[in-house]
């Protein structure tokens, strides 16, 4: 799992203006709060250790009343610059140069790029490519119960909440791989609801979704044909898609680019042979309660299973 | 209506009668026996039931944090399956919100109020039993769907779908959704109980401007309670309709809608934590104006603080719901809301340093649990500034952030001056002192293990870590603290070990308490320790706001009669005295009706003739209720004429 842990950066690290406008308005908040926090400790300290006897109630309500003002204040002038925030971050969202459609399933992400023709349209999962410095716009919604999309370097939460679409925008602002998790609980398997945001320079990030629009690699090797041919003939099908074959189940990740991707199980295994023969020989011990059956494949089934998977780039 | 007449403390002469005490002992005391027991509808007994039975879910709920804790204290561990971990984080939300912090509130109102304005019971006893049977039944009914695997498990606000039929089969949310129903029938029980106690039974003199503060926080604390359950009832019953007999309220594909149950459980949700954290601000300046001998600085301000309060907690709601996707310009109604509702609290905080200014307190330790509410509360209330504003909210929502907020709010605000509170009424409600040592221990293990478990949480709340998620992966510097954090809760639960262990030991051994210990100020403590089932031997007439410090002795009452369960009815604005009313006697039938009541919700998750069943023997019980049990009092004055 260290390599894995080694793509998650340390988070409210911004990598985008929305992410670094709110992390500004954080450390603002904190030092104010700080400041309010000494000053009453200051006072209740004094208060108790002072043998002042009865204090003047004149006194007394002039102080209660000047640190109302004072409290006042502070809070209009929060509220100011939380507003301000709010309002920038919202105006960063007038004009979008991508959209990209997420929707939530228990437990992973679907992603979806809408094209103008049938074949232009890519369906991935649990990885979203964008392209650096441009202003992306996620199209939220899911299929099932309320999720919430948060990838903290980029921007805060946005639920996805079935019959309705939700918006969020943001624009990277260096190349990485952001780490983000479903933030609302969903069920059994929320723990282990990751997502990976990979910005990308904005010619390969072409290049990548050229790669994606592309039906998937014909088998080229007897033991990727007969991992095929393994794949077709069971029930994996049923729920999984991979373009150019005859698999077009909806229910389950896309597979057609299977091999391109860094992790597996939302965002829960790296991707390598090793991890992908766990996970389809057991995956209920990894992630239990998950919706994907056990597989009891024979051996060298399941050994072609993984090299035709793992050759689909 | 016979009126009364009331002898004010500057009259003393004619020295009216003494009364009969041991007449009114007889008239007042609950039968023996265990049917006496559970007939009992005297607001003492009723209200340390609520107070007993409250503090077993909290230890219930304590225990439910303490195995979340072990479980989180290494990455991957795999202590408990994520099965069990979604039941017991719902379970101890459920269990610390419902069965605990509502009801232990309402419970020391129950107990308290009534003595703190100088009467006798609350107005309606049996109506008061009825709802501490509910409570309970309510309370054992999830925990025998937990014990039998079927706790809820889709946490304590239960946001649908994910609590609706089709993503969560089986019964546990059934029981939820009905226990939800129950209890909060239970809380408006004890509301109106408070309420009508406040505005009807005070003692002569008692006029709005003399009502002790804490009476004022139940007060404000029950209009609340009057206006938020309803809402989730509603919600509750309308779930329990999607879940059992297919409505569609909440299903988007048949027309409901997801939102519609975060409304109305929000609309609720928030004011339940100000009506959790309000009479704990009541409990606050009972303490500190013990410990200071001097009355509350700015009683005015006070009473307006809480009152506001109260009434704004009610527009916060949609600040949990920042990330559903609200227009802009409503999010900055709640925003502003959000950030406004800190100025009446800032205004008692105030209030509360002006009043020990220079009075160099007595050190007992209910004034170290004040003093802890301001560490800790305070840390609560500024996070909860951050939180109002959108921006920030949308990054640390659902995060162990939100998580370290509401409990520095609801332990700082709540627990710690409860805490203190059980210290201070300790020796009223048993006769026995509390033990000093053990008092300070208590604190001090528990100001250190709190702070050591839910501070660190602020931190992984930045650092990404999502709540609600029963494991983590290794590596993402979430690991160290959230040991540090398992650790604090070790020291937690040390305190409440200590805690109960003092109660034993006082109990047992500790001094005998004279009727004022501490030389407080307000009317509970002018009658013996503990009370007897009367009350006061005399109501009190009061002519200040702090009678046991401004007069003595105090002025009584006289007229009432001593062989029937009289109270006096006064004006709800100057106390006037305005005529006598007879209260119940001990009554087996609000046991009944609570029985009936329970079967009918419990067989409802089955079978809907199950209502038929419970309204059938509910009823009956209901008439019986209402039987009179001797002539009314104008037919004996007609037949004696």
């Amino acid at each position: 799992m260290t390599s894995l842990a080694a793509l998650f950066p340390a988070t409210l690290e911004p990598a985008a203006p929305e992410a670094a406008r709110i992390a500004a308005l954080y450390w603002n908040f904190l030092w104010v709060c700080t400041a309010v926090y000494v000053l009453v400790a200051v006072f209740l300290l004094l208060g108790l250790l002072r043998r002042a006897g009865t204090p003047d109630r004149r006194v007394s309500s002039r102080a209660v009343g000047a640190a109302f003002v004072v409290s006042a204040l502070v809070l209009f002038g929060l509220l100011l610059l939380s507003l301000r925030a709010g309002r920038a971050i919202e105006s960063d969202r007038s004009a979008s140069d991508l959209d990209i459609e997420v929707i939530g399933h228990q437990w992973w992400w679907e992603i979806r790029y809408p094209g103008t023709r049938p074949d232009e349209q890519v369906t991935t999962a649990n990885e979203i490519h964008v392209p650096v410095g441009r202003t992306v716009r996620l199209k939220l919604s899911s299929d099932d119960v309320i999720h919430s999309f948060w990838v903290p370097s980029l921007n805060g939460k946005t639920d996805l909440i079935p019959g309705r679409w939700n918006y969020q925008t943001f624009r990277a602002s260096r190349a990485g791989v952001f780490h983000g998790r479903c933030a609302e609980f969903c069920g059994y398997q929320h723990a282990h609801m990751a997502v990976l945001v990979v910005a990308q320079p904005p010619e390969d990030f072409r290049g990548w979704l050229a790669a994606q629009r592309q039906p998937s690699r014909p088998p080229a090797t007897d033991v990727e044909k007969h991992g095929l041919d393994v794949f077709l003939g069971s029930p994996c099908i049923l729920c999984h898609t991979i373009r150019g074959t005859g698999a077009s189940g909806r229910k389950a990740p896309d597979l057609t680019h299977l091999a391109s991707r860094m992790t597996i199980a939302a965002a829960t295994l790296q991707n390598g042979p090793a991890q992908l023969g766990g996970w389809i020989s057991d995956s209920q011990g990894i992630k239990p309660g998950n919706h994907m059956p056990p597989n009891s494949l024979p051996g060298p089934d399941l050994i072609a299973l993984i090299s035709y998977l793992g050759s689909l780039r | 209506m016979r009126g009364a007449r009331f002898a004010p403390a500057q009259e003393r002469v004619p020295v009216p009668p003494e009364p009969d005490v041991a007449v009114l002992e007889r008239t007042w005391r609950q039968p023996r026996g265990i049917v006496g027991w559970l007939a009992s509808v005297d607001h003492k007994a009723i209200g340390r039931r609520y107070i007993v039975t409250a503090l077993g879910f909290f230890l219930l709920g304590g225990i439910e944090a303490f195995l979340m804790r072990l479980q989180l204290a290494r990455p991957e561990n795999t202590l408990i399956n994520p099965d069990l971990y979604n039941q017991l984080f719902t379970m101890h939300g459920t269990t610390m919100m419902f069965l605990f912090a509502v009801p232990v509130m309402e419970g020391l109102g129950i107990y308290f109020v009534p003595l703190m304005v100088g009467t006798r019971n609350v107005p309606f006893p049996k109506l008061n039993a009825l709802g501490y049977w509910l409570y309970l039944f309510g309370g054992l009914f999830l925990y025998g769907g937990f014990a039998r695997n079927a706790g809820p498990d889709a946490g304590w606000f239960s946001y649908v779908p994910l609590a609706g039929p089709q993503y969560s089969s089986g019964h546990r949310i059934d029981i939820w959704a009905q226990m939800i129903t129950f209890t909060e029938f239970s809380a408006l029980i004890g509301a109106v109980q408070i309420l009508v106690t406040v505005f009807k039974l005070r003692a002569p003199g008692m006029s709005l401007q003399r009502i002790p503060l804490f009476v004022w926080a139940e007060t404000a604390t029950s209009a609340m309670v009057v206006f938020a359950m309803p809402a989730v009832m509603l919600a509750s019953s309308l779930l329990i309709l999607d879940r059992t007999t297919g409505t569609h309220f909440f299903n988007p594909a048949e027309g409901g809608d997801a939102l519609l149950w975060q409304h109305l459980f929000w609309f609720f949700g928030h004011p339940e934590v100000y009506l959790i954290f309000i009479p704990a601000l009541g409990m606050v300046s009972v303490i500190l104006s013990t410990a200071v001998q001097r009355p509350i600085f700015g009683y005015l301000a006070m009473v307006l603080s809480l009152v506001t309060t109260a009434f704004m907690g009610f527009g916060l709601w949609v600040h949990h719901m920042f990330a559903t996707g609200l227009p802009q310009l409503g999010e900055s109604f709640f925003t502003a809301a959000s950030m406004i509702i800190a100025l009446p609290t800032g205004v008692q905080i105030f209030c509360w340093i002006a009043t020990l200014w220079g009075s160099r307190p007595r050190w007992e330790p209910p004034l170290l649990f004040v003093l802890g509410f301001f560490a800790v509360f305070l840390i609560g209330g500024l996070t909860g500034v951050m939180l109002a504003s959108v921006p920030l909210d949308l990054q640390v929502h659902d995060t162990f952030f939100v998580v370290a907020h509401l409990h520095y709010v609801l332990i700082g605000g709540a627990v710690f001056p409860l805490f203190g509170a059980l210290h201070h009424w300790f020796p009223k409600m048993t006769g026995r002192m509390p033990g000093r040592t053990l008092g300070y221990w208590t604190f001090a293990l528990l100001f250190t293990g709190f702070n050591l478990t839910f501070f660190p949480l602020h931190n992984l709340g930045l650092r990404g870590m999502p709540r609600r998620t029963y494991t983590y992966p290794a590596g993402l510097g979430w690991d160290r603290l959230n040991l540090l954090a398992t650790c604090g809760a070790v020291l937690m639960a040390a305190a409440v070990v200590l805690l109960l262990v003092n109660a034993a030991r006082s109990l047992r051994r500790g001094e005998p308490a004279a009727a004022n210990p501490w030389g407080a100020e307000t009317l509970e403590w002018s009658t013996s320790s503990p009370p007897p089932a009367y009350g006061f031997a005399s109501i009190p007439v009061v002519a200040s706001r702090s009678p046991l410090w401004d007069e003595s002795p105090l002025g009584r009452v006289v007229g009432l009669e001593d062989d029937c369960p009289e109270v006096l009815v006064t004006h709800p604005i100057d106390a006037e005295p305005s005529h006598h009313e007879e209260l119940p006697r001990a009554s087996i039938w609000p046991l009944v009706v609570a029985l009936a009541v329970t079967v009918g919700f419990i067989g409802s998750i089955f079978s809907p003739l199950w209502i038929v069943i419970g309204a059938a023997v509910a009823i009956p019980g209901a008439v019986a209720w209402y039987w009179p049990t001797h002539p009314e009092p104008r037919q004996l004055e007609e037949a004696a004429r």
